[in-house]
């Protein structure tokens, strides 16, 4: 059965549309890369997947595990095994990463009715996965992302979702802003968590992530559709050709933004 | 009648039954009251009430109560009334004058005990409190003292606290107000800093309908002061913090640091006064106030108000008003962190720093079991 099913949806912010009926069938443990230009609504299907009110959906349907998603909370979507790496993880200055990990992990783990940690299982569980993200284990006693350089929140981002375990994982952009030493660290730590379990939807603009992270299926984002889905060879076409080959306008950013 | 003889008509028969004090204190109490005769209430046509409206104090007819503390002892003539501004609520308490609390720390001497001083209003329908302390720190001395003020029901509390630093003191002083959710009150602290003394003022205001808290510091030469201060407003509660930083003399260094939480359709004030007189060259000064508003209904004034007569000086000033970032809510919540308590987690967080500078572990531990239930019953 498929763990995620996307049928015909339709999102609008603020009285436009950006998504234009969307469909797409993600089964367990498949990983589908969706790119696209600039404003042809990656992000924003990255965010309605996760519960962000910022978005009216107005047709269509999502469907995870056999229920409807749209209709959860994000912390309930969350507890359900929903994760999203942010394009841009928010600093929240006077939480310390530790507290909110802790609450985090706790919540999840209660909705699967697995017991609690205490902090020292907690910082047993924890310490194995920072080092793995190469994380400084101080950044526990730090401001959620709070002075983080572009890279850590990335990190972190990971360092969360390897936490978490969530059983889909969605991953924004993860890769801009990074150089190529902490992408293949980003994506090291991502691969070590693909199983048959977990599925992924791994939003890109570029190829380059897609040769670290090597998806099932790569779907071409334009204008709020999907316009050509295809295998991991996808991606390598639109590197050589761009969006252009497609005949999708690859709009500058300065206009998407 | 006039309107102001006719309030302090109502306060004379109060201030006439009280059982004379010595010559000294007598006379104090006599000009105060001849100054509150003169002064009245202030109104909100008063620029430094413009926003507080205290006519529901003037036109009650308190009962004055004994006031707490000790004896009034010869010691305290020196610096009693010598320190805190004359307003009408001031005088009044001058009054009034029959016990204080007098803390004295001689010169040289560390107090590592905090000094804890508690103003109760117990349950007394319509009583006034006019509490008054007088904390007297030698040079090189050192010394924390925490006052909290608490009741029931509805009263008014009129404070008066003097603060003297000599040179070099170290004073960390917090002032806790519960009071209960229909009193009245008003409050002064007033600080005379000696060369290089450091002070620093906690100001912690959690209770009473309506509360008006005036600080302020007068600087020597090298002097530090440090407001900080924390109001936590709801349903229909009022909160006036004013403060004046007086830089008197050179080298002196000023930081201030006000958080507000609002919501309901609660009302705040924070003015902030900075003062550096001409002869205070190299004043360093950083004013901030920051609130945080839960509701619509809410509403906060603040002003910044600087005077300075100095040319070399460093003088920062930054006020914001704003609501709880819808992205940090989000990415709470999207790591399955419930809505009610993500509400929670970042209004705590708001407060953290002004809390984090407690430096009386039972106070702050006893201020963040109160914080942490305040803000769940908020997350409604």
């Amino acid at each position: 059965m498929a763990l995620l099913e996307i049928k015909d949806l339709h999102a609008t912010v603020g009285g436009r549309e950006i998504l234009r009926g969307i469909s797409l069938t993600v089964n367990a443990g498949e990983v589908h890369a969706i790119m696209g230009p600039n404003g042809s609504g990656k992000s924003t299907l990255a965010q309605v997947l996760a519960g962000r009110d910022l978005y009216a959906i107005t047709r269509g349907s999502v469907t995870y595990d056999g229920q409807d998603l749209l209709d959860l909370d994000p912390e309930e979507r969350a507890q359900a095994g929903v994760f999203l790496a942010f394009q841009y993880p928010v600093e929240i200055p006077g939480v310390s990463n530790m507290y909110f990990l802790k609450a985090a992990l706790n919540t999840v783990r209660k909705a699967q009715g697995l017991p609690e940690l205490d902090a020292m299982d907690f910082l047993d569980l924890v310490r194995d996965k920072m080092t793995a993200m190469k994380m400084d284990q101080t950044l526990l006693n730090r401001p959620v992302n709070t002075g983080f350089s572009g890279g850590e929140k990335k990190r972190n981002e990971i360092f969360q979702m390897a936490v978490l375990e969530p059983r889909l994982a969605i991953l924004d952009e993860t890769d801009s802003g990074l150089d190529i030493d902490a992408l293949k660290l980003v994506s090291a730590g991502v691969n070590s968590m693909r199983s048959p379990q977990r599925s992924m939807i791994v939003v890109t603009h570029y190829q380059r992530l897609l040769s670290e992270i090597v998806p099932d299926f790569v779907h071409v984002l334009a204008e709020g559709r999907i316009v050509k889905s295809g295998g991991k060879e996808l991606a390598l076409e639109l590197e050589a050709g761009g969006y252009a080959a497609l005949g999708i306008k690859d709009e500058a950013e300065a206009v998407a933004r | 009648m006039t309107a102001v003889a006719e309030q302090a008509g109502a306060w004379l028969a109060e201030f006439s039954a009280q059982a004379k004090q010595e010559k000294w204190i007598q006379a104090l109490r006599e000009a105060a009251f001849d100054r509150f005769s003169k002064l009245g209430f202030p109104t909100t046509r008063d620029e430094e009430w413009r926003f507080t409206n205290v006519a529901p104090i003037a036109r009650t007819n308190w009962k004055t109560q004994p006031a707490s503390g000790g004896p009034i002892p010869e010691a305290a003539e020196q610096h009693l009334g010598k320190h805190a501004p004359e307003t009408a609520f001031s005088a009044l308490n001058t009054a009034f004058l029959d016990h204080v609390h007098y803390v004295e720390i001689p010169r040289g001497t560390v107090r590592e005990t905090p000094i804890e001083i508690t103003y109760d209003a117990g349950h007394a329908e319509g009583a006034a409190h006019h509490p008054r302390t007088l904390i007297v720190v030698g040079a090189h001395a050192q010394c924390t003292v925490v006052e909290t003020y608490r009741g029931q029901g509805k009263y008014l509390t009129n404070a008066v606290t003097e603060i003297v630093a000599g040179e070099g003191a170290v004073i960390d002083h917090y002032k806790v107000q519960l009071e209960s959710p229909e009193a009245y009150h008003v409050a002064m602290l007033q600080a005379s800093l000696g060369r290089n003394a450091n002070f620093s003022s906690h100001s912690i205001s959690l209770g009473a309908a309506l509360a008006r808290n005036d600080a302020g510091a007068i600087l020597s030469v090298g002097t530090e002061a440090t407001l900080n201060g924390l109001y936590i407003v709801n349903g229909s509660q009022h909160i006036d913090n004013h403060t004046v930083l007086d830089h008197a003399k050179p080298n002196g260094a000023s930081h201030e640091v006000y958080k507000g939480i609002l919501d309901g359709k609660s009302s705040a004030v924070f003015n902030g006064r900075i003062i550096v007189r001409q002869d205070a060259q190299k004043t360093d000064s950083k004013q901030t106030n920051k609130n945080l508003v839960l509701s619509d209904n809410a509403t906060i004034n603040t002003k910044p108000e600087l005077q300075i007569h100095a040319d070399d000086v460093r003088c920062t000033h930054g006020a914001t008003i704003g609501q709880l970032d819808s992205e940090s809510m989000f990415y709470l919540r999207s790591r399955g962190i419930p809505k009610r308590e993500a509400r929670s987690l970042l209004i705590y967080a708001f407060a953290q720093d002004i809390v984090d500078r407690i430096k009386v572990p039972s106070l702050r531990e006893s201020l963040e079991r109160q914080l942490f239930e305040k803000f769940h019953e908020h997350g409604n």
